[in-house]
């Protein structure tokens, strides 16, 4: 049972680094904020419940679990906000979006 | 392994330290220095303290990064620049490529000796971890760290909250009157990060309270309870629902000095039994946990009004 | 090399920066920031030797939670005293 719980444990780890990594090139790569917005807010978050899971599965107790698990809605909640305000400030002082044809 | 993890982390904070340092744009620095306390939280997580993680994530990347982008944002808002050129964001002067040069070399020379140094020592003549773990039994609490905090170094824990008061009294005798900011075309308040906060801030609150009962026996306690609730203040503040702090009243500054009364109180009650500070051994663990619950009612309320003193209303 | 010796080596370097911020006539908010970098090596300096065999030890770290808090009581003191002098410069600007 031990083994199955710390097989998955590195699975999920493993694919929440995936995503972090994945982020992180879309933060370096993408042309404006916008698109670099979506690379944090969604695939870093995501990758976060991935690395969270895995730990969680490694826990000493369940209300260990629980408190690692609770990390997960709080950080979503910051990231949409602060995703929205940097976004909604990035339209205000009229900073354009990428479009395909700017070389 | 773990030594190459680290080794990359060690050179990652000195090299957002460097950047911090260089960097022309004084907010990209000030982001710079932030990411540089989050790298200090991590590695303080691999030097197992993670008390100092957790106090150098809220308060030295947290608290710090809040105050200095404060300053940028009041330097920026400001008047015209001056004609002195006297700002806070201004070199106060240049110096000669040579007197330059020969800094940056006798620097170098010192960090090579420092490390020379640090690789040549001898084996510590004091080990004081056999010591800390042979009383922590006796002292009323069952993580090493509070102890050494409250009981064994109290003394240091009282004269460091003094300190705080002392640099708060700085702060509010230099304000002078608050110049009429030049407010921009400022958007009007976030309607997203306002909804945030509120919900947030009874989360923040209980966390905050978990943090300071957990200390006992976990990492936490009552500085890292109190950075707690000071984000809450400040994160209040920045999203336009609490505003500044034009002037400390009675009963905030009857709450800044409460808990250093109390430890005092409780320090001047127990030098009738004979030595300062020394805990009864059956009330220790009451004793530590009334002194940490005004601890963090005190130093909430300092770090607040670190920040809500100086900033101006938005 | 211990991890305790490898983040001590890495807060000697950070002293040696941040006091380089210092000395060097920076704008006044990066001497600040310097002077924070200073004292965070200063800090890892300090648990780091005491910890270069491996086991943690609880003096140096409660030594350093102090120390962190009022590194930021004296920042906040710092930037309110160099916001004021920038004040008081722009009404009345000095005969240099």
């Amino acid at each position: 049972m031990t083994a199955l719980l710390d097989a998955s444990s590195l699975v999920l780890l493993a694919i929440g680094a995936l995503f972090f990594a994945a982020g992180t090139i879309g933060l370096l790569r993408f042309p404006d904020v916008y698109t670099r917005l979506h690379a944090l807010a969604k695939v870093d978050t995501l990758g976060l419940g991935c690395v969270l899971l895995g730990l969680a599965l490694q826990a000493d107790n369940l209300a260990q679990a629980l408190k690692l698990l609770l990390i997960w809605p709080l950080v979503l909640a910051a990231s949409a906000t602060v995703g929205y305000a940097i976004a909604r400030r990035a339209q205000q002082i009229s900073m354009r979006p990428w479009r395909g044809d700017d070389a | 392994m773990i030594l190459a993890f680290d080794a990359l982390l060690a050179l990652g904070l000195v090299w957002c330290a460097w950047r911090a340092l260089s960097v022309r744009d004084l907010t990209h620095a000030v982001v710079q220095f932030v990411v540089f306390g989050l790298l200090l939280a991590l590695a303080w997580a691999r030097l197992a303290a993670p008390d100092i993680a957790l106090a150098e994530a809220a308060i030295g990347a947290g608290l710090t990064g809040a105050l200095l982008l404060d300053s940028l944002r009041a330097s920026n808002a400001g008047a015209a620049p001056s004609p002195s050129g006297a700002d806070i964001a201004v070199p106060t002067s240049n110096l000669a490529g040579a007197v330059r040069l020969a800094v940056w070399a006798a620097a170098v020379v010192v960090g090579a000796a420092l490390l020379l140094a640090i690789a040549t020592l001898p084996p510590p003549l004091i080990d004081l971890r056999a010591q800390v773990a042979g009383a922590l039994g006796a002292s009323g609490v069952s993580h090493a760290v509070t102890a050494v905090l409250l009981n064994f170094r109290g003394y240091d824990t009282l004269l460091e909250v003094v300190v705080l008061l002392l640099a708060l009294l700085g702060l509010l005798a230099c304000r002078g009157e608050h110049d009429p900011v030049a407010t921009a075309a400022d958007a009007p308040a976030e309607p997203l990060a306002r909804a945030l906060s509120r919900r947030a801030t009874p989360v923040l609150t209980l966390t905050a309270v978990y943090v300071l009962w957990a200390g006992t026996t976990q990492p936490g306690g009552a500085f890292q309870a109190a950075a707690l609730l000071a984000a809450t203040a400040v994160l209040l503040h920045i999203t336009r629902i609490v505003p500044a702090w034009e002037r400390l009243g009675f009963a905030r500054r009857l709450g800044a000095a409460a808990g250093v009364l109390l430890f005092l109180g409780i320090a001047a009650a127990l030098l009738a039994e004979g030595a300062l500070l020394r805990y009864p051994p059956a009330y220790a663990g009451s004793l530590i946990l009334l002194i940490e619950s005004g601890l963090t009612v005190s130093l909430a309320l300092i770090l607040a009004a670190l920040f809500l003193c100086q900033t101006e209303t938005q | 090399m211990s991890t305790g010796l490898l983040y001590a080596a890495a807060g000697a370097m950070l002293f040696v920066l941040g006091a380089t911020a210092l000395i060097l006539p920076l704008a006044p908010l990066r001497r600040v920031l310097g002077f924070n970098v200073m004292g965070s090596g200063a800090f890892l300096l300090l648990v780091g030797l005491a910890q270069r065999d491996g086991a943690a030890d609880a003096v140096p770290q409660a030594m350093v939670l102090t120390g962190i808090v009022v590194s930021v009581a004296a920042t906040a003191l710092a930037l309110a005293i160099i916001r004021r002098i920038a004040a008081l410069e722009r009404k009345a600007p000095a005969d240099d």
